[in-house]
């Protein structure tokens, strides 16, 4: 099985090379991140150095302060020894104070940056992700990894680095010191590091697959409360709240299970640690206790040597929780990585030709599309619009009308055959042209919260008010803007929530007539509307479209009497194409369907 | 952004309880878990105790043993100090087995009661509420919670009593060094409540801003085909940057007050340490105390270390937990305002007439800025459809019709007035209850990730999971009417039939084919009143004729509601409303009002494509389309007013 891209995103059971292959993904990830702050992170690399330093003179300060100065007090009324240890241990309280603050900041700004970077390739990357890939991946998804996998990778990036940083080096530096002192006491702790190494390894196994099955679940969280709070109003209507508590119920319990198993398994991982390191330092003790009888070795080095001892095993709980938050990062940086490794299948060409002046005249060859493999779309079509032409497009429900629309606006790339703008592929060319020159109002009008302004300039972002009223005009929709409580400023709240659907229609369609496309493909965009406002609408048509090539998808027909030419589809073939007149009058499909039309007016 | 400032500032306003007290709010999350986070907490201390005795131990073998040279005793002492050792680690493993059911118990109940109580609010508040900052209430926030619980608030505590035990232990130990190294840690206190006022503010910055970041990523993905049409990922990328930025701005500066604090606690523990370092010598050196004091007092301070130090973190965490509950509670306690009625009246088995009575509505956030001018959305409403009638609703855009047929399952409680059905008002039966009575579709079909067959049967969960036999077969037989009345018969074509997955998570469908399933949905439920919000918008005309033609079978028995904004759609209902300036501006048979309203025909009459309702105007004046508009409106205006003149008149 592949576990490329977002393919194993459910599953937590790897073979060996899987799981390899996930680690070097994350790993790349992951220095790919750190690189830009490789100063930085080697800056409190040695911030923790020196951190560590200071704390672990503690001991050995000590040990001088109780084995040299306090005799020196005690038989020469020396106080340059006790001074000096004193004095040695303020400075190292505020030089490790200081270094400790500094290196608190300087690791926020690595791991607030590093958040900040992956935020915004992640970001990027969806939005440069082909429509393909958003209508499989669901939107709860994605911001599943925006959001708790991305809180998982700011706990290690906050705790997990420093600990290992300061812990390892603690443990180093302590066990310097320790042999500087005495190289015997040594041997316990390092003989030690053979259970403990097996028992990490029993750790890391099975919490790994833990952890992923805790992120499988933590994204379903996600996914079914973004899907129950974007349905709401279908939730109350057919009373699916107890449905949705149940199952969302199960997913809190299985997440709330995976989470359990992650914590239980460090729960005998940190104990088992401790354990080992008391049973060391008791050996160390032990074996002290009896060469200070011997003679061997003074008092206080055996103390400062039993605190060594425990003081080596100090970070080995900080340790453990590295490891874990390392795991834990680790699988939210594959789910991410697997999201970052995912290629736009529509993507822009790595040499576009230039499309200086468009004209807009299309060109459709043997178009062929499907959805779903093995169940054509669009078969086989042919469709060739001169520039300036204003089609409509009509047929059934389902015969392929977005889908056409859809092609030419470059959400997908036809399976055979080629769309060409100006005798240009669409597929070589720039996404900066093609946006540009072809505009799609969608079926749905979708509106971001935020000022009326700021949606309408969605169109264009360097519109002036003026502009933006103008277009607003043309479609009818000031007047209902200036009677919302802050005019042109109120916010149409989440997805245009507070305006009614025709008003939104109204805007979308406001915002493509600031963008001023060579081509303009509207589907379905006055399917709410009123007839009064529909009449507007394509009375500022008629002028906008003047000018330009249009592809007005409508099952109301009264977008004919605008249109230059029919084209009438039916199972992704096109049936008639013609004049309106010729049609209308002739005995096909579309003459029945515009007498029906005007028989359903009266 | 607006609204969420304002949710925002209305929150500022409201006193904020004390940390304590606000935290105390888990009290009935945490109810049945007291027992083990108390055990716990003893086991903390127990450990601790444990922890701290190891250096007695130790400064026993050092006065005893060692200076009397006695190897007798070292075995036993040793022994002693092994298996406290072994005692610790026990406590340990005991203390994160006892503390791990509450953690994630609480965190269990807190996740599903938020999603719980969501579902439950009012649409009115989801209205407000951005997606994000509800999501990172759901799952950030309830995660802070869940590890304060579970780590900070056992640290806490522990370490508190660790603090107290230690300080008292140091006083044992000497107590001219007990009070040198309390004097000299004192001003940590200063530090520390300097850092938690500061530190607050910031962290529920920084929450909310991540509950902004979060709304901004769930609206550039659903708004992904606009952005997309129109290539201006640029302009999400750039807003969401800017609030990326935002936050990581919060960060760095509560990153910054950490650091202060940890400066400060480092720096005076050393101080500290030193000075009683100094009497410690002078005081050994005059034979005022033992070596063995001198070195346990210093075992203690060190072991005293991790508690202090750890303070600051623990603050953090403590203030982050806090906030998030602050955060939680913020949702939690929005009270359901379309409440379940006290003393539920049950509807009649009746026939199903739905009455509007001086229906007044407004939306809460309509005109805030001015409300005195802005008039209610929908003021006096008066319409009735008896039982079986079909009523079609017409209006212009945004006069109210959507709002209107919200109002009839309680989406949104009436402001003013009353709805009846069956000469009972809504607001005294059951919600269950007249939603399963009153079915509707929407002007925007939702579909869920789930089969054909689920979606269909959303308001039948008893069809939708047949029991047995004879409910499978009803199901079988009322769901093929269904997509037969609504022309759904593509679904029998997907690739799964029926059990294809559809929605986000599966197939997309296309425009009608999603219309017509929403249509099959509300139909399924053989309903009392059946609502349908522009039912047909996104049908062909032949579909949707052979739909009408369906449906007419249906509404022939159905209270029926249709909005429409189209003729053919009219033709479905025996009588037609207009909805006008928030009132029934009239009631008749489409013919009736055809011959008698101008504003019906203005408002549905497409009989040609030159409006009508200009023939009186000069025509000069429709010329300049983009100026031409608002006159155009005013005529309207005009022309209607003298209609309802004419209304009136007869
Ligand atoms: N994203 C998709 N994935 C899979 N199948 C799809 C997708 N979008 C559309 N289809 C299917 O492709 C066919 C054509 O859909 P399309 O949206 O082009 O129809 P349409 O002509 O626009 O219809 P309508 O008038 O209802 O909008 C339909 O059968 C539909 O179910
Ligand atoms: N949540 C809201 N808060 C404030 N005002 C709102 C809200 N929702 C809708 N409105 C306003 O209420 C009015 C009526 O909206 P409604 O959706 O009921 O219109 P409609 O008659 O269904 O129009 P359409 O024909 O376009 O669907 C609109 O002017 C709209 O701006
Ligand atoms: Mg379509
Ligand atoms: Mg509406």
């Amino acid at each position: 099985m592949s576990v490329s891209g977002v393919s194993s995103e459910e599953r937590s059971d790897f073979t060996r090379l899987e799981n390899r292959r996930l680690r070097q993904r994350s790993i790349a990830l992951f220095l790919s991140l750190a690189k830009p702050f490789s100063w930085r992170i080697a800056l409190s690399g040695v911030l923790v150095v020196l951190g560590t330093l200071t704390s672990v003179a503690g001991p050995a300060l000590l040990a001088i302060g109780i084995d040299q100065a306090l005799p020196a007090l005690t038989n020469d009324r020396d106080w340059i020894p006790t001074l000096m240890v004193v004095g040695g241990y303020i400075a190292s309280g505020i030089f490790g104070g200081v270094f400790i603050s500094t290196y608190i900041r300087t690791s926020t700004r690595v791991s607030q940056g590093i958040l900040f970077n992956l935020r915004l390739r992640v970001f990027r990357h969806t939005q440069r992700l082909s429509m393909s890939f958003h209508e499989s991946y669901t939107s709860g998804k994605i911001i599943a990894r925006q959001t708790s996998d991305l809180d998982t990778l700011r706990e290690f990036l906050d705790s997990g680095v420093e600990k290992l940083i300061s812990g390892v080096l603690y443990m180093a530096f302590t066990a310097i010191a320790l042999i500087a002192l005495d190289p015997p006491s040594m041997l316990p702790v390092v003989i030690s590091f053979v259970p403990v190494f097996f028992f990490a390894w029993w750790f890391s196994t099975a919490s790994k697959k833990a952890f992923r099955i805790s992120r499988v679940y933590s994204a379903r969280l996600i996914v079914q409360f973004v899907e129950t709070m974007t349905g709401i109003r279908a939730v109350k209507a057919f009373r699916r709240e107890e449905h949705n508590e149940r199952t969302y119920g199960e997913q809190v319990d299985n997440y709330r299970y995976a989470n359990q198993k992650v914590i239980s398994l460090f729960g005998i991982f940190d104990p088992g640690l401790k354990l080992v390191a008391n049973i060391v330092m008791a050996i160390v003790l032990l074996l002290g206790a009896f060469r200070v009888l011997d003679g061997g070795m003074e008092v206080g080095v055996l103390l400062a040597a039993v605190l060594y001892v425990r003081r080596i095993y100090d970070p080995v709980n900080d340790l453990a929780m590295f490891y874990n938050s390392l795991q834990s990062a680790g699988s939210a940086l594959e789910k991410i990585s697997g999201v970052l490794e995912e290629e736009p299948t529509v993507a822009e060409p790595s040499t576009p030709t230039s499309l200086e002046h468009p004209r807009g005249s299309l060109d459709l060859t043997a178009v062929s599309f499907s959805y779903v493999a093995g169940r054509p779309v669009l078969p086989a079509l042919d469709l060739h619009i001169p520039a300036g032409q204003t089609v409509a497009l009509v047929g059934t429900t389902g015969a392929g009308k977005s889908t056409l629309a859809k092609l030419i606006a470059r959400f997908y790339d036809p399976d055979a055959g080629s769309v060409k703008l100006d005798g240009i592929d669409l597929r070589d060319l720039s996404n900066r042209d093609l946006r540009g020159s072809v505009v799609m109002v969608t079926q749905e009008a979708y509106l971001f919260s935020g000022s009326v302004i700021e949606n309408l300039s969605l169109g264009k972002p360097d519109a002036t008010l003026d502009e933006i009223e103008a277009a607003a005009r043309a479609v009818g929709a000031h007047e209902f803007i200036m009677s919302l409580p802050d005019g042109y400023e109120t916010d149409v709240n989440k997805r245009g929530g507070r305006l009614s659907s025709g008003q939104r229609q109204l805007l979308s369609f406001a915002r493509a007539f600031l963008a001023d496309p060579t081509v303009l493909i509207l589907d379905e965009a006055t399917a709410s509307l009123d007839i009064p406002s529909e009449r507007l609408v394509q009375r500022g048509l008629q002028t906008l479209l003047a000018d330009r090539t249009a592809i007005i998808i409508a099952h109301r027909l009264s977008t004919v009497s605008i249109a230059d030419r029919v084209v009438v589809m039916e199972h992704g073939r096109v049936i008639e194409d013609g004049t309106p007149a010729d049609l209308i009058a002739g005995t096909g499909t579309f003459s029945t369907l515009h007498k029906a039309w005007r028989e359903s007016l009266a | 952004m607006t609204m969420t400032g304002a949710v925002r500032d209305a929150q500022a306003n409201t006193e904020r309880p004390r940390t304590i007290a606000a935290l105390a709010r888990l009290h009935p999350y945490v109810k049945g878990s007291y027992t083990r986070l108390i055990l716990g907490i003893i086991d903390a201390i127990a450990g601790a105790i444990v922890a701290l005795s190891i250096p007695v131990v130790l400064s026993w073998i050092v006065d005893g043993p060692l200076t009397t040279n006695d190897p007798n005793q070292i075995f036993p002492a040793v022994g002693l100090i092994a298996g406290l050792g072994v005692l610790e680690a026990i406590l340990v493993a005991l203390r994160r087995w006892l503390v791990l059911k509450p953690g994630t118990h609480v965190d269990g109940a807190m996740r599903a009661d938020i999603h719980n109580h969501l579902q439950r609010l009012p649409v009115s508040f989801h209205d407000k509420w951005q997606s994000g900052q509800l999501l990172s209430r759901a799952m950030s926030d309830v995660s802070t919670v869940r590890r304060w619980l579970s780590f900070g608030f056992v640290m806490l505590t522990v370490n508190v009593i660790t603090l107290l035990i230690g300080f008292t232990m140091l006083f044992v130990w000497n107590p001219v060094l007990g009070s040198v190294f309390t004097l000299c840690a004192l001003p940590m206190f200063y530090f520390g409540i300097r850092f938690d006022l500061r530190y607050r503010k910031l962290s529920r910055s920084g929450q909310d801003q991540a509950g902004d970041v979060a709304t901004a990523v769930e609206e550039s993905v659903h708004g992904i085909r606009v952005l997309k049409s129109f290539g201006r990922s640029a302009y999400a990328i750039d807003n969401f940057t800017d609030r990326a930025t935002r936050l990581r701005a919060t960060e760095l500066v509560k990153g910054k007050a950490s650091g202060t604090l940890a400066l400060s606690l480092t720096a005076l523990q050393a101080f500290a340490y030193a000075t009683s370092l100094l009497v410690g010598i002078y005081l050994a050196s005059t034979g005022a105390i033992s070596v063995g004091t001198l070195f346990a007092f210093f075992t203690t301070v060190a072991v005293l270390r991790w508690p202090i130090d750890s303070i600051g973190f623990l603050m953090q965490l403590t203030i982050d937990a806090r906030n998030a509950l602050d955060r939680f509670f913020d949702v939690m306690n929005v009270p359901v305002r379309v409440r379940e009625a006290d003393n539920p009246v049950s509807l009649p088995a009746a026939s199903g007439a739905l009455v509007f009575d001086n229906v007044h509505f407004r939306f809460d956030d309509a005109g805030e800025t001015r409300a005195a001018t802005t008039p209610d959305l929908l003021r006096g409403v008066n319409l009735e459809v008896r039982p079986g009638e079909t009523m079609a609703l017409v209006g212009l855009t945004g006069c109210g019709k959507t709002t209107l047929t919200a109002l009839t399952t309680r989406l949104y409680d009436v402001t003013g007035g009353r709805i009846l059905i069956d000469g009972v008002d809504i607001r005294d039966v059951r919600l269950e209850e007249l939603r399963t009575r009153v079915s509707m579709a929407f002007e925007d079909a939702t579909l869920f990730s789930t089969t054909v067959r689920e979606n269909v049967l959303l308001g039948r969960p008893d069809l939708a999971n047949p029991v047995d036999e004879m409910t499978r077969e009803r199901a079988e037989t009322l769901l093929a009417q269904a997509i037969d009345i609504a022309q759904a018969e593509f679904v029998y074509q997907l690739p799964d039939g029926l059990e294809t997955k559809i929605g986000e998570e599966g197939l997309s469908l296309s425009g009608g084919q999603r219309q017509r399933l929403a249509l099959a949905r509300a139909i399924v439920t053989q309903p009392a009143v059946l609502v349908l919000d522009d039912p047909l918008s996104a049908l062909d005309v032949t579909t949707e004729q052979l739909v009408e033609a369906a449906l007419r079978r249906v509404l022939a028995t159905t209270t029926a509601l249709i909005v429409a904004h189209r003729p053919s759609t009219v033709m479905l209902a025996d009588r037609v409303a207009l909805l006008h300036d928030g009132v029934i501006a009239d009631v008749g048979t489409h013919t009736e009002l055809l011959a008698r309203s101008a504003l019906y025909r203005h408002v549905i009459s497409s009989e040609s494509d030159e409006p009508r309702i200009l023939e009186n105007v000069d025509d000069e004046r429709e010329l300049d389309v983009a100026t031409g508009v608002d006159e155009l409106r005013a005529v309207d205006h005009h022309d209607l007013d003298s209609d309802r003149d004419e209304v009136v008149a007869p």
